[in-house]
C-alpha cells in the first residue's frame, strides 16, 4: 500500500467521562489543504493537540511520511516539519515582532543562529504585510497582527505541515481576502495545510477536502461542497429542525 | 550594524575601564569600605545569577540560600584536604550537579508552587545538614582555617560578579537566551516553537546555582566557622530576590544596579538604627516598589529614551 503523507489513525482521547474524540481517522495527500470543520466543542482543536504533543492521546496513531510521532515532545514534533497556530492567538508580548519570529527559525527545524534568524525573520515580515512593524513589541499590535505574526512563526520553523486553528476567524472582509491569499501561496510552495474553520467562505475557496467532527467523532468526509450539503452535516451544525426547514 | 559595533566596543571599553579601577580599590581604602564591596560584590553576583534564570523564565526561586549554602559546605569540608582554588571549583560543580538534579524533578512545577517548593527546599537541606552533623559526625559547626586575605577575597569576587554579568549578557545574545525568554513569556509557544524547554531550563537553573555555590564559598573564606543556619539563612534568598526586583529585568546589569543601593542602605540602616533595622528597611522598599514598579532598570532606560527623543527634535529643528 502506498505510504501516505500524513495519516491520522484510529485517534482517541476521553477526559473523564467525555470523549472528546472518537476514534477518528484520515490521510492527507501532500500538497493539499484539508479543512476541519464541525460544530463547537466537536474535538478539532483536542485533535490539533493531540497531533502537537500538547494532549496525550488515549490510544491511536499519527504517521507524518510513515513515521509514528505519538510519544514526541511537542519541541520534536516542531523540528519534524509540523508548526501549528493556535485557536486563542499567543504571541510573546514582550519580545518584538521580529523576535516573536526569530524564535521559530532559531529553534525550528533548521535551525540558525540569532543573526540569521532576525534576517530571515524579516522576509517573512514582509510576506505577511508586517515589515514596518519589526521592532514593535507583540502586545502593541492589534489582534489581526499578532495573528500575522503567529503565522510568519509557524512559517519560520519551516514546516512541511502547517496546522491553523482558525487563523481566518475574526477577519474583515478586505482582511480575509487577503488572508485567503497567503494561505494559498503557502500552500504553493509546497507546504500542506489543515486548518480548522468556521468561515464557510474561506472553506470553499481553499480547502481540497473537509473533515466533519460531531461530538468527537468524524461524520463525513469529501469536497466543501459536498459534505457541506450532507445531511448528517446540516443536523450536526443546524439542529434537526432547521435542517429540515 | 555599524552603531552596534560601536555600542560593543564602548561597553566593553567602559566594562574594563570599571574592572581595572575597582580592582585597584583595596590599595586605597580601609578594611571597613573594603568589606562593604565584598558584601557588594557577593550581592551583585547572586543577584545577576538569579534573574540570569529566575528573571528570564519567571519560574521565581528561593532557593538562592540554599546553593550559597551548599557552597559554604563544600569549601568548609574540602579545604582541609585540597588547595583553596580546587575547593572553590568543587563547590561550584556541585552546586551545578544538584541544581541538576532538582531541576529535573521539579521545574515542572509553576508559579506559587516552585515559589512554595523552592523555599522548602532550602530549608530542608539546612535541617538535613543539621541533624547529619550532629548525629552523624557528633559536631555542630565546622571550622575554616585558611590564610586568604581579604584583599583577594575582593578580588576573586569582583572578577566573579563582573563575570556574571558578562556571561548573563554574553547568553542573552544567544540562541539560549532567547529561549529562556520564550519560556518566561509562554511557555506553550514556546514548545510549539521547537524549544527543548526542560533542557534549557534544567542548564541555565544549574548554571545560575554554580555562581550561587561559587559565591557562597568565597564568602565563607570569611568566616572562622559555620553552622546550617548560618549557611542556609533565607534572608540570603529574599534578600537577592529584592535586589534583581529593585534593579529589573530586560538587561544584563539591572540586578546589579538593584544590588548597590540594596547593599549599601543595609549597611547604612544596620549602623544608623541597629534596633529597626528590618523596619527601616522594609519602609524604604514599600516605597521604592510603590515608586518604580518596573525596577531602576526601567526608569534608567525610560530616562534615556526621552532624552534620545528630545535630543533628535533639537537636532531636527535646527534644519
Amino acid at each position: 500500500m502506498a505510504e501516505h503523507f500524513f495519516s491520522v489513525r484510529s485517534l482517541r482521547k476521553a477526559f473523564g467521562g467525555l470523549v472528546a474524540v472518537r476514534d477518528v481517522s484520515f490521510d492527507i495527500p501532500k500538497g493539499s489543504i484539508m479543512g476541519l470543520i464541525g460544530p463547537n466543542g466537536s474535538g478539532k482543536t483536542t485533535v490539533l493537540n493531540l497531533i502537537t504533543a500538547e494532549l496525550t492521546p488515549d490510544s491511536g496513531s499519527v504517521l507524518f511520511e510513515g513515521k509514528e510521532i505519538i510519544g514526541l515532545q511537542s519541541f520534536q514534533v516542531c523540528r519534524s516539519k509540523i508548526a501549528r497556530t493556535f485557536q486563542l492567538v499567543r504571541v510573546l508580548p514582550y519580545m518584538t515582532t521580529r523576535e516573536n519570529v526569530m524564535l521559530g527559525r532559531m529553534f525550528g527545524s533548521e535551525p540558525v543562529s540569532p543573526s540569521q534568524a532576525a534576517h530571515d525573520a524579516d522576509h517573512l515580515l514582509a510576506r505577511v504585510g508586517m515589515a514596518g512593524k519589526a521592532n514593535m513589541f507583540a502586545s502593541q499590535l492589534t489582534y489581526i497582527d499578532q495573528k500575522r505574526i503567529e503565522l510568519a512563526r509557524a512559517l519560520a520553523t519551516h514546516p512541511q505541515l502547517l496546522l491553523l486553528d482558525e487563523w481566518l476567524a475574526g477577519l474583515n472582509p478586505i482582511e480575509l481576502r487577503v488572508g485567503i491569499d497567503l494561505i494559498h501561496q503557502i500552500r504553493r510552495e509546497g507546504v500542506t495545510i489543515v486548518m480548522i474553520e468556521h468561515v464557510m467562505e474561506a472553506i470553499r475557496a481553499l480547502c481540497d477536502r473537509c473533515v466533519v467532527l460531531n461530538a468527537g467523532g468524524k461524520i463525513a468526509e469529501g469536497t466543501p461542497q459536498s459534505v457541506l450539503s450532507d445531511p448528517e452535516v446540516m443536523h450536526a451544525y443546524l439542529g434537526i429542525d432547521d435542517a429540515a426547514a | 550594524m555599524l552603531e552596534a559595533l560601536k555600542k560593543a566596543r564602548l561597553a566593553t571599553a567602559a566594562i574594563v575601564v570599571i574592572a581595572v579601577l575597582l580592582a585597584l580599590v583595596p590599595l586605597y581604602v580601609s578594611d571597613y569600605i573594603m568589606s562593604v564591596f565584598i558584601l557588594l560584590f557577593a550581592n551583585i553576583a547572586l543577584a545577576t545569577a538569579w534573574s540570569f534564570f529566575s528573571g528570564a523564565t519567571r519560574y521565581i526561586s528561593l532557593a538562592t540560600a540554599a546553593f550559597f549554602g551548599i557552597g559554604i559546605y563544600v569549601l568548609a569540608v574540602v579545604h582541609v584536604y585540597v588547595p583553596v582554588w580546587v575547593a572553590l571549583i568543587a563547590a561550584a560543580v556541585i552546586g551545578f550537579l544538584v541544581a541538576l538534579v532538582i531541576g529535573l524533578s521539579t521545574l515542572r512545577l509553576r508559579g506559587v508552587y516552585f515559589v512554595v517548593f523552592t523555599f522548602g527546599l532550602t530549608e530542608l537541606i539546612h535541617q538535613v545538614l543539621n541533624w547529619w552533623e550532629i548525629k552523624i559526625n557528633r559536631t555542630v559547626s565546622r571550622y575554616i582555617f585558611t590564610d586568604v586575605s581579604n584583599v583577594s577575597i575582593y578580588e576573586t569576587l569582583l572578577f566573579v560578579a563582573l563575570l556574571t554579568i558578562v556571561g548573563s549578557w554574553f547568553v542573552s545574545q544567544m540562541r539560549l537566551g532567547y529561549a529562556l525568554r520564550a519560556i518566561g513569556e509562554d511557555e506553550t509557544v514556546a514548545r510549539h516553537a521547537g524549544i527543548n524547554t526542560t533542557r534549557v531550563k534544567v542548564i541555565c537553573f544549574a548554571l545560575s546555582a554554580s555562581v550561587m555555590a561559587l559565591v557562597g564559598a568565597v564568602l565563607a573564606l570569611r568566616y572562622p566557622y559555620v553552622d546550617a543556619s548560618i549557611a542556609f539563612n533565607s534572608t540570603w534568598s529574599f534578600q537577592v530576590l529584592i535586589a534583581a526586583l529593585l534593579g529589573g529585568g530586560g538587561r544584563a546589569w539591572g540586578p546589579a544596579i538593584g544590588a548597590i543601593p540594596l547593599v549599601l542602605l543595609s549597611e547604612f540602616l544596620a549602623g544608623t538604627f541597629p534596633h529597626h533595622f528590618s523596619i527601616a528597611l522594609g519602609l524604604c522598599f514599600v516605597v521604592i516598589v510603590y515608586f518604580l514598579p518596573g525596577g531602576i532598570t526601567r526608569l534608567i532606560l525610560r530616562l534615556h529614551h526621552s532624552w534620545q527623543t528630545r535630543h533628535r527634535r533639537d537636532h531636527a529643528g535646527a534644519h
